[in-house]
């Protein structure tokens, strides 16, 4: 049995076509280049520097980009951009990488469920996903990040729970085309259970569709988190997020302006490259649907 | 037509019944449920607490709360503001015009800018412009709103000192002319993102009209390639995007409401913050189910103009 599995099995993951195609795409790269270097500096950097992310300087305060080992200068209490733009990158990717996970989790299992039952419970699941889908997404994660205190797990779990629609509309799609399908058909006859045949047969189909939409969802997460932290119901400080390093920098925008570009170059940063390997996946997996 | 009206009449109703579930869910969510703030309130003992309640009818069950609400809602009775006791119905519609004469402007922009680079890129596909335009649009749509509308008070206000850094007019002033002089910037700034999405959109309707059969007759028959885009191409790549209008609402008042916040504009987006931070959870509420009502209703309008416009979608 073994023996023939393996003899099936394409030759090497990375010789598969998808993968192929990925690597033609050439923005994909360069998002997967941009991620790499920006986890990397994050978990690496706040070491190499001189300075804690908390450490304050009065005599400091100000100092334009490349003030001494200030490299990106230094915000209005004199703790350095540099060390704070990198630790709020944690917290930020941290928070985005948690609520994608759990929203693609939360709309898959709805989606798969609404996509195979049909019926009157597809229905029901679907119009609430409708009904979800109309309110605009930072009233609901605003009113929820403000009275259920926020701490960045909180964060990503509201996210979370205000951006999984997406995903299961897709995934419902999806598997309704396949339900019919006749590898589903001789499942059921062979009488696998219905958890078995939604989970361990039709999901693995649905994946390519999954995992675009997953990729988005990081993006989608980074960009609300920074939405409400600059709003000052996110991450709260003295805890840096990109997002509440910029909440402050509007009074200071004609004085110190490095500290409203910075931050916000590194949140553009970070959702561009998981847009850009969003974008190549789907080519890659050839995934069809008419979202951006 | 009637059929597909009455259909989705009663669509947007049972929507609209959802959505009120969601609220009602959100504001029991709230620690303490609707009498958190006076949980904070030294003077209160415990028993005031729960006589407020039993006198607010909190203590019976949830599923007549939920319907005595949404009856109250339905009859206009939103609730009072905690702040000044006016009813947030009438608090909702002073900040509703500013809002939509911003979320007005800035997708009229949206719109036209879109349009035309959707149908040029279609048109000159795999050129420069083409691939400039899709790499742009995926960068404008990872920028966040509040940081493109903080780069622009830079540039333009701090800078080059062509426009106000904020609010809708100038106390004393209020003519038309200076009403347009503070739109500019922040309909700009939130016209960025809809820009990106509406020419990705109209690039792919584009694409599709131009393949389809009546263009190929067109172009046997001799008609101008200029006349074709102008009369066949356009005309039918724009009918999905009446649809695509309507879904982009939940983001475009996502947009305004950071838009409103960056640029100190009175909308809803400015209430809603302001209320939040007083913790006035019956105007935030009231915000809450409104937004929402205006997207069920948004969308409701984009399908009745799409069906008037477009004889195929209520005949299918």
């Amino acid at each position: 049995m073994t023996a023939i599995v393996a003899h099936s099995a394409p030759a090497r993951w990375w010789h598969s076509r998808a993968v192929n195609r990925f690597m033609r795409h050439h923005l994909a790269l360069l998002g997967i280049a941009m991620i790499t270097l920006l986890v990397l500096a994050c978990a690496i950097g706040p070491y190499a520097l001189p300075y804690d992310s908390l450490h304050i300087d009065l005599r400091a305060r100000f100092a334009p980009p490349l003030t001494g080992h200030h490299y990106l200068g230094t915000d209005p209490l004199g703790r350095d951009l540099a060390v704070r733009l990198l630790m709020a990158g944690r917290v930020s990717l941290a928070v985005g990488f948690s609520a994608m996970l759990l929203s693609t989790l939360i709309g898959t299992l709805v989606g798969v469920t609404a996509g195979y039952r049909g019926g009157w419970v597809g229905a029901a699941l679907m119009r609430t996903v409708d009904g979800f889908l109309s309110y605009p997404s930072i009233f609901l994660v605003l009113a929820l990040a403000a009275t259920l205190r926020p701490s960045p797990v909180m964060i990503a779990v509201i996210i979370a729970v205000t951006s999984w629609m997406e995903t299961a509309r897709i995934v419902e799609a999806e598997v309704r085309s396949l339900r019919e399908r006749e590898f589903v058909q001789a499942a059921r006859m062979v009488g696998l259970s219905r958890a078995h045949i939604m989970f361990r047969e039709i999901l693995p189909n649905a994946m390519g569709p999954i995992i675009v939409a997953a990729s988005l969802a990081v993006a989608r997460a980074i960009l609300l988190e920074a939405y409400i932290s600059f709003l000052g119901y996110g991450i709260q400080p003295p805890l840096p997020s990109w997002g509440n390093m910029l909440n402050g920098a509007q009074q200071y925008l004609a004085s110190a302006p490095w500290l409203a570009i910075i931050p916000g170059a590194a949140i553009t940063m970070a959702v561009t490259s998981f847009n850009f390997i969003g974008d190549g996946l789907r080519d890659a997996l050839d995934v069809r649907n008419d979202h951006i | 037509m009637s059929a597909f009206l009455l259909n989705r009449l009663l669509q947007s109703i049972v929507l609209l019944v959802i959505v009120s579930i969601i609220g009602f869910t959100v504001l029991n969510l709230m620690p303490g449920g609707p009498l958190a703030q006076f949980g904070l309130d030294p003077g209160m003992t415990q028993k005031d607490v729960e006589r407020l309640a039993a006198q607010l009818g909190l203590n019976r069950p949830l599923w007549i709360q939920y319907l005595d609400w949404a009856w109250r809602l339905i009859q206009g009775d939103w609730g009072h503001s905690f702040r000044d006791g006016s009813a947030v119905l009438s608090v909702v519609g002073h900040h509703l015009l500013a809002t939509l004469l911003l979320m007005g402007t800035s997708t009229a922009l949206a719109i036209a800018a879109g349009t035309w680079i959707g149908i040029r890129g279609a048109t000159h596909r795999y050129s420069l412009f083409d691939y400039c335009a899709t790499v742009g649009a995926m960068v404008a749509l990872s920028v966040p709103t509040f940081w493109f509308g903080l780069i622009g008070i830079y540039i333009f206000t701090l800078k080059l000192g062509w426009v106000p850094a904020g609010n809708m007019y100038t106390i004393g002033d209020g003519s038309v002319l200076d009403y347009l002089h503070h739109l500019i910037l922040p309909s700009l700034v939130l016209s960025l993102v809809h820009v990106a999405i509406w020419s990705r959109y109209m690039r792919t309707a584009t694409l599709d009209a131009l393949s389809q059969d009546f263009i190929k007759t067109a172009r046997a028959k001799g008609v101008s390639e200029r006349r074709i885009l102008l009369k066949h191409v356009i005309g039918n790549a724009l009918l999905p995007m009446i649809t695509l209008a309507g879904m982009q609402l939940p983001s475009i008042l996502t947009g305004a409401l950071v838009t409103e916040t960056v640029f100190t504009w009175p909308g809803m987006g400015r209430l809603f913050l302001d209320s939040l931070g007083y913790s006035d959870y019956p105007v935030v509420m009231g915000l809450l189910i409104f937004s929402a009502i205006l997207v069920v209703l948004g969308n409701l309008i984009a399908d009745i103009v799409i069906a008037t416009v477009d004889p195929r979608i209520r005949l299918a």
